[in-house]
């Protein structure tokens, strides 16, 4: 099952230069300041995390090598840590980074059927990222809202309780580039016990 | 059935403010400068007597977790809370984060204090976006009010909450591995001795515990140890976050009082099986990692740690994943086995590779494509790995595969037969 977290290639077209905007080095200075002065090798998971926020959701050699040079790391214990995290994608990703959780509690609540949506409506197979780079599909382990499954991760944002009908709405709406609802989509606050609602 | 007034947790599916505002409204920060005035050593005495058990999985007891910190060791002390949830079926301590960010906040300030720490790493899982920001607007919030910072809520102490985000490494909730993880590495688990409370963050006295475990804490100060330990049982005490997930009505998570029956449980809050209770096949009573139960057993069975230890399973993180009949059993375990392969760090060899052996078995064995035999020679590979191995990731992909076999050997068999069959 391909999953460009769990590549551990790093890819191999060479991209223009990466250079911090200037936004992201003012949150560098304040990320720093978490940690003891003389152990900011703390910070490299924060730094890969916004150099691939920066880069379209993908840590490019270069990106890579900025964030060492940034804190005086190795190039080798950056890649190291970016090849070991399954949310650091080592080749370049779709708009929409749409993640199935596979693991059993999704599972026994139909997640095999989410994905067989996900591969009609983004037209990709999972594991591989649509023609027009509008999705990336992948299925991953364990999300950690297992009292709300099936669910998806689609970037940053969780969407919840899904059965093939919401789910297939969720990504017809990101394909029309319409706004979607974040969170449960039956309308229950968190993980409470009651599913039925009063209008 | 716990008693409104007896919960921690007033706020669990956010139906309040879950600011600062709406916080201080359910009693938090009320009076956490007189918890402090305790002193140290009386919190930690607090702690023991309520018989806390810790609430990740491992149920150590959390007084004497925090008291194997030293006293005066001259070096920084650091508290780091493990809000790197990841263990299929387990989602409690998001709710608690993005539902009652300030209970955690409070939890940590008094946590760090029994345990001279002027510092805490709260690392939380990177998959958690919406979570790790309510969190670290709380944190502002906090700091904004003077209740952490220099001089925390007036006690005199200096007390930083910073918050880490993870990347997506399951393992990182090993707590030796979360410590090489916050200190920029890969997340391998470190061999031990020596013990976080000797040598850990930075090579610093550090305590490692669940958001759960901290996040309680405050409240068994206010009403003293003697409320949470009459509540439960002996050496099981208190209220509990539950995950019910899988194959019933109303998943949800829900607080209730240790060693409530797992039936009731699942009948008064999750709105029963589906398809009824004579419908059940099997539970997974703690997270993925511990052995499932047969509906034989859990028609009787009292959530809590010893009682689950006697039926060889365990109460782990209380996510109770149920299963009824239309469960193909096999496939679930083989798709645990899947998990556990793909999470493996690489460092020890018999769960590197066994992860992978047993999870292509597992494969195999939902269609019943192996020979009678094979079922004692994955058996014996568990037993292998079980033990072997730094962490206890190894461990925790062996047992649900025991447990399999203890309880459902026959279901094997009768796919190899059929197969057999098949084939000829």
């Amino acid at each position: 099952m391909h999953h460009p977290g769990t590549n551990n290639k790093v890819y191999k077209k060479i991209n223009d230069n990466f250079e911090w905007s200037s936004e992201n080095f003012k949150k560098i200075s304040e990320i720093i300041k978490k940690y003891p002065s003389n152990r900011i090798q703390s910070a490299v998971i924060p730094l890969l995390d916004l150099a691939q926020r920066q880069n379209n959701g993908w840590l490019s050699k270069n990106s890579m090598e900025k964030v060492a040079e940034t804190l005086s790391m190795s190039y080798i214990r950056v890649l190291e840590v970016a090849t070991f995290y399954s949310m650091f994608n080592l080749e370049p990703i779709g708009k929409n980074f749409v993640q199935i959780c596979r693991t059993t509690p999704c599972w026994l609540r139909g997640s095999d059927k989410l994905s067989k949506v996900a591969k009609e409506v983004c037209e990709t197979n999972i594991g591989e990222t649509s023609d027009d780079e509008v999705f990336t599909v992948v299925e991953v382990e364990c999300l950690g809202a297992c009292c709300n499954a099936p669910m998806v991760q689609i970037n940053d944002d969780y969407y919840e309780d899904l059965d093939e009908e919401s789910f297939k709405k969720i990504l017809q709406d990101l394909k029309d580039n319409k706004s979607i609802k974040v969170g449960s989509q039956i309308g229950r606050k968190s993980s409470q016990p009651e599913r039925k609602f009063d209008a | 059935m716990l008693k409104e007034k007896d919960k921690i947790f007033k706020n669990l599916y956010g139906f309040e403010d879950w600011k600062l505002e709406g916080a201080k409204k359910r009693g938090i920060w009320s009076n956490t400068k007189e918890l402090i005035k305790m002193g140290s050593e009386k919190i930690v005495e607090e702690i023991k007597n309520s018989q806390l058990r810790g609430r990740g999985g491992a149920g150590f007891p959390a007084g004497l977790k925090w008291s194997f910190m030293p006293k005066d060791s001259g070096k920084d002390h650091y508290l780091v809370v493990n809000a790197d949830e990841s263990e299929p079926g387990t989602c409690k301590d998001r709710e608690i984060m993005r539902n009652d960010p300030h209970l955690l906040l409070e939890g940590c300030l008094v946590a760090a204090f029994a345990m001279h720490a002027h510092t805490c790493y709260i690392y939380i899982r990177g998959e958690y976006y919406s979570e790790s920001s309510n969190l670290q607007k709380a944190i502002d919030e906090a700091y904004a009010n003077n209740l952490i910072g220099k001089n925390a809520c007036g006690t005199g102490w200096d007390f930083d909450i910073y918050l880490h985000r993870g990347a997506g490494a399951y393992i990182c909730g090993e707590e030796t591995a979360l410590l090489e993880s916050l200190e920029g590495k890969k997340g391998q688990p470190r061999l031990k001795p020596p013990f976080p409370a000797g040598a850990g963050l930075y090579g610093c006295p550090t305590t490692v515990t669940n958001v759960e475990t901290v996040a309680v804490s405050p409240t068994i100060l206010r009403r003293g140890s003697k409320w949470f330990a009459d509540l439960g049982s002996a050496n099981n005490t208190g209220t509990k976050i539950f995950s019910i997930s899988g194959h019933v009505n109303n998943p949800c998570n829900v607080e209730e009082e240790m060693g409530i029956p797992l039936k009731e449980l699942i009948e008064k809050h999750a709105g029963g099986v589906i398809g009824g209770w004579e419908n059940l096949l099997a539970v997974i009573p703690g997270g993925a990692s511990v052995p499932l139960l047969p509906k034989s057993i859990c028609d009787t069975v009292k959530m809590d740690f010893d009682s689950l230890k006697e039926v060889q399973s365990g109460l782990g993180t209380a996510a109770v994943i149920v299963m009824n009949k239309s469960t193909d059993i096999v496939e679930a375990i083989a798709r645990l086995s899947h998990f556990y392969k793909h999470e493996s760090c690489g460092q020890c060899t018999p769960c590197r590779e066994g992860t992978g052996w047993m999870y292509r078995m597992m494969e195999k064995m939902i269609h019943g494509n192996v020979e009678h035999q094979d079922i004692d020679k994955i058996l014996d590979v568990t037993k292998q790995i079980e033990g072997h191995t730094i962490c206890a990731l190894g461990d925790a992909a062996a047992w649900p595969i025991q447990g399999l076999f203890r309880h459902f050997r026959p279901e094997i068999e009768k796919r190899i037969q059929e197969r057999n069959r098949r084939v000829a």
